[in-house]
């Protein structure tokens, strides 16, 4: 554990909580999001809560409540829409109030549905526009390495972000800067808007591709968290002198069986009454 | 058949007269009869980064051919190659202004406004991070051809919220807009002029002093006033001088800022009654010349009002001063096309 642990309420107390029982929260914090819009991009949330729990209880250094504190790690959301599944990691890790979760999407919230840099702290970007991520995640670490900084940025990717050239850009560019300092996390559902990303324009054998440019890649399965922690310290750890990747393989609605059989769940359809059917069937495995 | 697919198909024909030599793609503006600087972007930025840590330069690919070289020189551990990669270019921008830094982005306009359009949007002006974007061959400046010729450059960044818009006529204002682009808290896209850059300004007015939004009177005259920004106040003012020998008195308005527009001044200068012709090394479409008529018509100020700019099409490969002369920037049918308003 990484996190700074002083001036925490000890209502939300951060030690001695599993990351399986993290990751739980998380995907029970978006679910409660979604029912109170009635919909959202829950299913991202679901698959990727346990990259999340592991990022931001294991491997992220941060303060809670001083999101622009100097020393933290920088964590992007490249993927705008998953802001959703980052409010309830942020809620989780008591840096945006659990109370606030009944104004997701409102008008005047601090959460709309897109993640944007202006509303939310702890949202270190405006995403939403996909490919944009990692190039703005080379700028941050050149500018971390000027100032001397040892802080990692994370940036948390879509599979379907592989299809924007600008992505490969800035893949070629952290080479060309030995940015030893990022590390990109691909979340890999293999489902984009209109079916599976495989059938676009990611066809498989991800992490050689990574390789070849020269990258420390790592494909692990994304809802395995002691997998997940292995790689996130093996990433962090690495000798050599270029970025890293971690390709998450994860299951879109992980840990809500009736959603996961869903055959399109990009925007998942969740009827009004599944809501509290989902929650129940969540509530029924709560890890210790 | 088009003329187009004429030139397309192989016959032999009768080779045209040489008449310029040149449509090479970097030569500096010619300077028509002014003192020159050279590169007074390169040697503002290396005077303001003596003081200033926080500025870095970046460039794709095109240092070189926007006098950022000079930085790099100077400063070779805070310029940043990042390559044929535009997209980049600007994001990276954005993480270094995150960061703290106050990053100077360079490649042509043509890229920037065309290729890296959602990158300086999303990742710059939405976050209102302070990257400066610096950029060569904007509008007319070169006889490249559409590639490289961005004729509607201002008619792609108006429209950007929180992005302030310069457009200098010479080597003053070069110099002196990269001060104030720093002590702007904000986003800025620069049209550059690089090379050997004209000094045309003091020599009309040698006080004036280049200010972040404010248009300034150059030249006064009672029968025409016109509006203009960039090379085209260069051209206007060598215009009125051989108007002034047919007996019209024309004014300039120095508009350097696009946006935020100087509408006050504007708006002052435009209702005295005479003629006003806006110019602009810009298409007619979206530029200086319809954020004027805007100004004027909201205000409800009507006066007689003409546009000089290129016109709406894709324009021609050749010598700029073909093309200038072809497409009406030139001194000659500025003067001309004034007097065929009076």
């Amino acid at each position: 554990m990484s996190q700074e642990t002083a001036a925490l309420p000890s209502s939300n107390p951060r030690l001695n909580v599993s990351l399986a029982r993290r990751a739980w929260g998380i995907r029970r914090k978006a679910l409660q999001m979604g029912e109170v819009q009635g919909q959202g991009y829950v299913g991202q949330a679901l698959g990727v809560a346990d990259v999340l729990a592991v990022s931001y209880f294991h491997a992220l250094t941060l303060r809670a409540r001083d999101p622009e504190w100097e020393g933290r790690d920088r964590f992007l959301l490249s993927i705008g829409h998953y802001a959703i599944a980052l409010y309830a990691a942020l809620i989780e890790a008591d840096v945006l109030p659990e109370n606030e979760i009944a104004t997701y999407g409102m008008d005047d919230s601090r959460m709309p549905m897109s993640g944007m840099a202006s509303y939310t702290p702890g949202m270190e970007i405006t995403g939403g526009s996909l490919g944009h991520g990692l190039g703005i995640a080379v700028g941050m670490a050149l500018g971390l390495k000027r100032k001397g900084g040892d802080q990692f940025v994370y940036n948390l990717m879509s599979d379907g972000e592989l299809g924007e050239g600008s992505t490969w850009e800035a893949v070629m560019s952290a080479t060309q800067w030995q940015l030893d300092n990022l590390i990109c996390l691909v979340d890999f559902n293999n489902q984009q808007a209109d079916g599976p990303t495989r059938a676009a324009l990611a066809v498989g054998a991800e992490a050689p591709k990574w390789e070849a440019f020269g990258w420390f890649a790592q494909e692990v399965d994304g809802n395995d968290i002691d997998a997940l922690v292995a790689a996130f310290d093996a990433a962090r750890s690495h000798a050599g002198k270029g970025p890293r990747v971690i390709i998450c393989n994860t299951l879109m609605c992980k840990g809500v069986p009736f959603l996961e059989a869903r055959e399109s769940n990009h925007f998942v359809r969740v009827e009004a009454d599944e809501w509290t059917k989902a929650l129940e069937i969540l509530d029924q495995g709560v890890p210790a | 058949m088009t003329a187009l697919a004429r030139a397309r198909k192989y016959e032999p024909r009768k080779v045209p007269e040489v008449k310029v030599a040149t449509s090479a793609m970097i030569a500096s503006l010619a300077a028509e009869g002014y003192d020159t600087v050279s590169a007074p972007f390169g040697h503002a930025l290396n005077a303001a980064a003596k003081d200033d840590p926080r500025i870095v330069g970046l460039s794709a690919d095109l240092a070189k051919y926007t006098d950022l070289h000079i930085f790099a020189q100077e400063n070779p551990d805070r310029f940043y190659q990042m390559g044929m990669a535009e997209q980049l270019l600007m994001s990276a921008a954005a993480g270094l202004a995150h960061e703290g830094f106050i990053p100077f982005a360079t490649t042509y306009s043509v890229f920037a406004s065309r290729r890296a359009y959602d990158f300086i949007c999303m990742a710059i002006a939405e976050e209102n991070l302070p990257v400066k974007i610096v950029c060569g061959l904007p509008g007319l400046t070169t006889g490249y051809g559409p590639s490289h010729q961005a004729s509607e450059d201002l008619a792609i960044f108006r429209g950007l919220p929180n992005l302030t818009i310069i457009d200098p006529c010479d080597a003053a204002d070069v110099t002196q807009m990269v001060p104030a682009m720093i002590a702007h808290d904000g986003p800025v896209y620069a049209r550059l002029l690089r090379g050997k850059v004209a000094n045309v300004i003091p020599r009309y007015k040698p006080d004036y002093r280049f200010e972040l939004g404010r248009a300034q009177m150059i030249r006064e005259g009672g029968d025409v006033l016109v509006v203009s920004s960039g090379i085209m106040t260069m051209r206007a003012l060598d215009a009125a001088e051989r108007l002034a020998k047919d007996g019209v008195d024309v004014a300039v308005l120095h508009c350097p800022t696009i946006k935020p527009l100087d509408s006050e001044t504007i708006l002052r200068e435009a209702g005295k009654g005479r003629l006003l012709v806006t110019a602009e090394n810009h298409t007619v479409v979206g530029g200086l010349g319809e954020a004027v008529a805007g100004t004027l018509l909201r205000a409800g100020v009507t006066p007689t009002f003409r546009q000089i700019g290129l016109p709406d099409q894709f324009l021609e490969a050749g010598a700029l001063p073909t093309l200038h002369d072809m497409y009406g920037l030139s001194t000659e049918k500025v003067a001309d096309q004034i007097k065929s308003w009076l």
